[in-house]
């Protein structure tokens, strides 16, 4: 082996232990009988993927779908305006950068858990505006799909920024003189060439947002409680209370299975377009 | 002639340096006009100012008549072409040409648009994307783009620089055929010496953010009115203090003049360049017709006559 190869060779090693052997593992579950208490058995099925299509299940991926996409936009339409206010803010652009950064500095499941206790019918907001007399009785923000949406929004929106500023900060100054120059507004000149020539940025924070948000498991499953399953908490509880393992790794797959088609989908356009 | 574009006064100073100071200027219209200096002397500043980009730290801006200095770009009935042209790369020649267009919601568009593109000569290249097209060809997409909204002036920052060297003299040419048909002011910055010359109907020539000289080619050619002048535009020899052009050196064999020594003669095809060190230690140089004979270390004698001498 040349010495070349040498240098892929333990994150090769590292990913085809924990990646790509676990993977085919849970192809071969998904196709299994569950077992009594957990684990799987014979005989070989595809039983699993069929109930996959029973309406119970159809209602959770899409809402799944649909809580993704919400997120994302969201992610896009507060990313955007911040990502263009770092681009032209000169000398202190990277303070603000540091600053989209600073909250990976603490756990993501700790900034989660923050937002419960701000939510609850006895968190700080809603004791606020009773103590304040706004209200009387406490306004239910937690345990929702709104909750579980702002959740992924706030801690998405750096992945949507940082692509987007990137892409926003190579755009060459004059293509924006020269719309100006020929007579486009501010406005026109944000819709008809600076979006536009954004759009490489654009998919690739809608992509780095919407895939993990179509996975979660840990923001729908503190902020979304009971109320609010989706694809990752159906298989979460497969796995665990459920003992249904099979069933779970048939979900996992097709989630993943859904999620590469859209990745390639968007893909094949950036390609035409670059 | 008429002006069409007056800049009275005008000062721009950036917070580390002082780019352009006190400039005045006065453009006719249908003129072709070139700012000329080298790299830094404040003539890219100066379109800056005309075409928006930048405001004045003080002076004015008159285009036509009106007032425009505090004016955005977009309110301004001048445009430009930007040295790298920057064309929109996400749209195709006729989306670039109609950018404009679209922006007034003018009429006719397509009529208009055919038109310049049959001016620029890029008739059958409606759908091709900028970066499909050759060096060239983007300049006249650039500048067809600018036209077909019949600004009062057309900037033009150094539109030539792109190109590569055999190309710019067959553009150059085109440049000024254009300008002659369609009968827009041309505002034209460049560093090019050669191209100034051999464009313009008036030439200022910029140094360190001020004038130094307007006037014709000629003008500021044969009658330059600073040392800048003088030594920026083509060579110079400076003897005691007198300026003199190497092609208006005579040398001879024989008494009269300046006794001096032949350093180098080389031939360079139509002209023969020929340096002669004075005896009080100077060096001239001379451009002689392509037959003369002198060799190294020969003895000449260096003469001018008066008419060409350039004095301070």
């Amino acid at each position: 082996m040349r010495l070349r190869s040498w240098f892929v060779a333990p994150a090769a090693a590292l990913m085809i232990a924990t990646l790509a052997i676990p993977l085919v593992i849970i192809c071969g579950y998904s196709v299994l009988t569950r077992g009594g208490y957990g684990g799987v058995e014979q005989p070989w099925t595809f039983e699993n993927y069929a109930r996959l299509f029973d309406p119970l299940y159809g209602v959770i991926f899409v809402r799944s779908f649909w809580v993704a996409g919400v997120a994302t936009l969201l992610c896009l339409a507060l990313g955007f305006p911040l990502a263009l206010f770092i681009a032209q803010s000169g000398e202190r652009k990277n303070l603000y950068l540091s600053l989209v950064i600073l909250p990976f500095w603490t756990s993501f499941l700790i900034r989660t858990y923050a937002w419960m206790f701000l939510l609850r019918d006895t968190g700080l907001i809603n004791t606020v505006l009773q103590a304040l007399g706004v209200i009387r009785e406490p306004m239910p923000m937690l345990y929702n799909d709104g909750a579980v949406i702002l959740g992924l929004v706030y801690g998405y929106l750096p992945f949507t920024v940082l692509p987007l500023y990137a892409t926003l900060e190579r755009l060459d100054r004059s293509l924006l003189e020269a719309a100006a120059d020929l007579g486009a507004r501010p406005l026109d000149t944000l819709l008809r060439v600076t979006l536009p020539l954004c759009a490489p940025g654009i998919r690739a924070g809608a992509i780095l947002v919407f895939v993990p948000c179509l996975g979660t498991y840990l923001t729908s499953d503190l902020l979304g409680g009971s109320k609010t399953i989706l694809i990752g908490n159906l298989v979460q509880n497969q796995f665990t209370t459920a003992r249904d393992w099979p069933f779970g790794a048939a979900a996992s797959l097709l989630l993943m299975a859904v999620a590469m088609a859209l990745l390639f989908a968007v893909r094949r356009r950036g390609e035409e377009l670059l | 002639m008429s002006v069409v574009l007056e800049l009275r006064r005008v000062s721009k100073h950036f917070a580390a340096h002082p780019a352009v100071t006190d400039v005045s200027l006065e453009i006719p219209h249908g003129s072709f006009f070139s700012l000329l200096g080298p790299s830094g002397c404040g003539k890219t500043t100066t379109l800056r100012l005309i075409a928006g980009f930048e405001s004045p730290t003080a002076g004015e801006v008159w285009l036509n008549g009106a007032r425009i200095d505090h004016l955005p770009p977009y309110r301004r009935n001048v445009n430009t072409v930007f040295q790298s042209y920057a064309l929109f790369p996400h749209l195709s020649v006729r989306g670039n040409v109609e950018f404009g267009l679209r922006r007034k919601a003018a009429d006719g568009i397509d009529a208009r648009v055919r038109e310049v593109l049959d001016q620029v000569q890029l008739s059958g290249k409606e759908s091709r994307m900028p970066g499909e097209l050759s060096g060239g060809e983007r300049q006249r997409v650039a500048l067809a783009r600018s036209l077909v909204l019949a600004p009062d002036v057309l900037l033009l920052d150094e539109p030539l620089s792109a190109l590569d060297p055999h190309l710019r003299r067959q553009v150059r040419a085109e440049l000024k055929d254009l300008q002659r048909r369609v009968g827009v002011a041309f505002l034209f910055v460049t560093h090019d010496q050669e191209e100034a010359l051999s464009l313009s109907d008036s030439i200022a020539v910029m140094n360190g953010g001020r004038v130094e000289q307007v006037g014709t080619p000629q003008e500021v050619y044969l009658r330059p009115r600073t040392r800048f002048v003088a030594s920026f535009l083509g060579a110079m020899n400076w003897i005691d203090g007198v300026g003199v052009r190497p092609e208006a050196v005579r040398l001879s064999s024989a008494a009269p003049g300046c006794k001096a020594t032949v350093a180098s003669a080389v031939f360079l095809g139509p002209v023969l360049h020929i340096e002669a060190r004075l005896e009080s230690g100077e060096l001239v140089t001379a451009q002689l017709a392509p037959g003369c004979a002198f060799q190294p270390e020969q003895t000449v004698y260096v003469s001018w006559s008066s008419a060409d001498e350039v004095r301070f």
